[in-house]
């Protein structure tokens, strides 16, 4: 029986981090502006065809990567200045329909640009290669996940509680005005938070494709939302909640395929997602709202 | 030769005019207020010094420099605080975070760390709750907390917006007593008040704010005894 869900067990708790990496982008965004960045899912996507692109043109793996999170980093900082930081003052309406405007745009322009063939993604060595654990065969990049998460998302959480920046994150996550009267720039905040959610996207890319090879321009709309469905999950604007969520579709999802309910797999997340904003609209470690006075 | 110098400020709201142009100055080491009804202007004053609001025109000074309509991180990086209304200490910090972030833009490790233990000698309260959640103190507390987080940043000038609002009547006796001593200290400060009684007891000068122009200066002495602020702002409360 072990040995039967094993695989299972480790693909779920493998691909759960992948998402946990990219529902820390959404959940920190939405923690500081109260906006849900639909175009997180497509940064992720770009960072899959950076990759792509920089190794078919011939640059060493070890540069190319640290190149493809510096690219990640500069489009998600960009799409925060360009299309976000001049609406600051406008209802959050108008924000996120800049946000689906922006995914969109970037879908498109990925489409034109690769036009519309799948890639293959690059063979990352040694987290690529084929381990056995317990019996069970797989990739080394589906056992390096699990690690690498929880020590970025220990290296996020103490950056946050423990440095100067992260105090100021986390007052301005509560008061844009107030923490302007202590000499905090919003805007560079704002963009700090931006970068370091399209970083960890960026490491998420490497992992995931490295385990789903074919990058095409949909090809993060999918983890894209199962990862933000993780953060309302987890109760969106917790950190630890989205990596709880997330590892927790992860393993749901790959349970039901194991059970031989492959094509409903996905479904259920979106169940899932139902059943929380009717029952638990806070998610799991969601704060009560309280309104600002 | 006065710190803070504002003249013929305008300030506009999507077209309503709040402020229509008001002149005012604050002399240094003195407590100067604001008093007024609700939605006289005051607040947008405040604002509008602090860099929150840019003004429609008009022009502020302080210490001789025009400082109009620059950002809030200049305004206090220069040595103007603002204590908000209502407080708005960051509720999800801890004392001392909420202390340590008014020191935000202080790179003297040594003078943060003495500053901290000064407000604590003025505030032994916090002192006892300096790991507690700001959100879990009580008004007052959260009062002097806001006053301790704009004393980290060091101002020439503390601006104060309706400190006693909401407060019980014991604890907004010490909030007054708060603002002598911190003047005492050598401290300006520029007060705005709806409880123009207490106010005008703690300042030196002061101002009448009406519908966004200054109707009455003078003294708190000739203001208390002046019989239009008697009837208007001090009611029955104005007993000699």
């Amino acid at each position: 029986m072990f040995q039967r869900i094993l695989p299972y067990l480790l693909a779920g708790i493998s691909v759960g981090g992948q998402y946990a990496l990219i529902a820390v982008g959404y959940t920190m965004v939405y923690g500081i502006l109260r906006l849900i960045n639909f175009a997180h899912g497509d940064i992720f996507t770009a960072a899959g065809f950076f990759m792509v692109y920089l190794t078919a043109s011939g640059m060493p793996m070890y540069f190319s990567i640290p190149l493809v999170v510096i690219l990640t980093v500069l489009l998600g900082f960009t799409v925060e200045r360009v299309a976000y930081k001049p609406l600051r003052s406008a209802p959050r309406m108008s924000i996120m329909i800049s946000a689906i405007g922006v995914s969109y745009l970037l879908q498109h322009l990925m489409w034109y640009i690769t036009g519309g063939l799948t890639k293959q993604y690059p063979t990352i060595p040694w987290i690529s290669d084929t381990v056995t654990v317990l019996g069970a065969s797989t990739r080394r990049v589906t056992i390096i996940t699990p690690f690498l998460v929880a020590a970025l998302v220990v290296a996020l959480v103490a950056l946050i509680k423990k440095t100067k920046i992260g105090m100021a994150m986390r007052a301005v996550s509560r008061d844009f005005e107030t923490a302007q009267l202590m000499g905090i720039k919003i805007n560079n905040v704002i963009s700090t938070t931006f970068i370091i959610g399209s970083a960890l996207a960026a490491v998420g890319s490497f992992l995931f494709f490295s385990n789903y090879t074919a990058v095409s321009p949909p090809a993060g709309a999918m983890p894209g939302l199962k990862a933000f469905v993780a953060a309302v999950f987890g109760g969106i604007g917790s950190i630890p909640g989205a990596v709880f969520g997330a590892l927790i579709i992860g393993i749901c999802e790959n349970f039901i395929k194991s059970v031989g309910y492959a094509n409903f797999s996905d479904a259920f997340t979106f169940a899932l997602l139902i059943v929380v904003l009717l029952f638990k609209p806070t998610g799991l470690f969601g704060e009560k709202t309280s309104e600002k006075v | 030769m006065s710190l803070l110098t504002v003249s013929d400020l305008r300030v506009s709201y999507g077209g309503i005019e709040a402020l229509k142009g008001i002149s005012f100055s604050v002399e240094e080491g003195k407590i100067v207020t604001l008093i007024g009804a609700n939605g006289a202007g005051k607040s947008t004053t405040l604002r509008t010094i602090a860099g929150l609001v840019k003004p429609a025109s008009g022009k502020i000074e302080f210490e001789g420099k025009d400082i109009t309509g620059h950002d809030a991180q200049k305004v206090v990086s220069g040595g103007i605080a603002l204590v908000p209304e209502g407080r708005r200490v960051f509720d999800n910090l801890s004392v001392l975070e909420n202390l340590r972030i008014g020191a935000y833009l202080r790179k003297d490790e040594a003078g943060i760390k003495s500053d901290i233990e000064h407000v604590y000698e003025l505030f032994p309260r916090l002192k006892e709750r300096h790991w507690q959640l700001a959100g879990t103190l009580s008004g007052g507390e959260q009062q002097m907390l806001a006053v301790g987080r704009a004393m980290m940043t060091r101002p020439k000038v503390m601006m104060m917006d309706e400190p006693s609002l909401g407060l019980a009547p014991l604890v907004v006796k010490d909030i007054f007593s708060i603002i002598k001593t911190l003047n005492e200290s050598g401290m300006t400060i520029l007060l705005i008040e709806q409880n123009a009684n207490a106010a005008l007891r703690c300042a030196h000068e002061g101002y009448v704010l009406e519908t966004g122009r200054i109707t009455m200066a003078g003294t708190c002495a000739e203001l208390l005894n002046d019989q239009r602020v008697k009837g208007a702002y001090l009611g029955s409360a104005s007993k000699k």
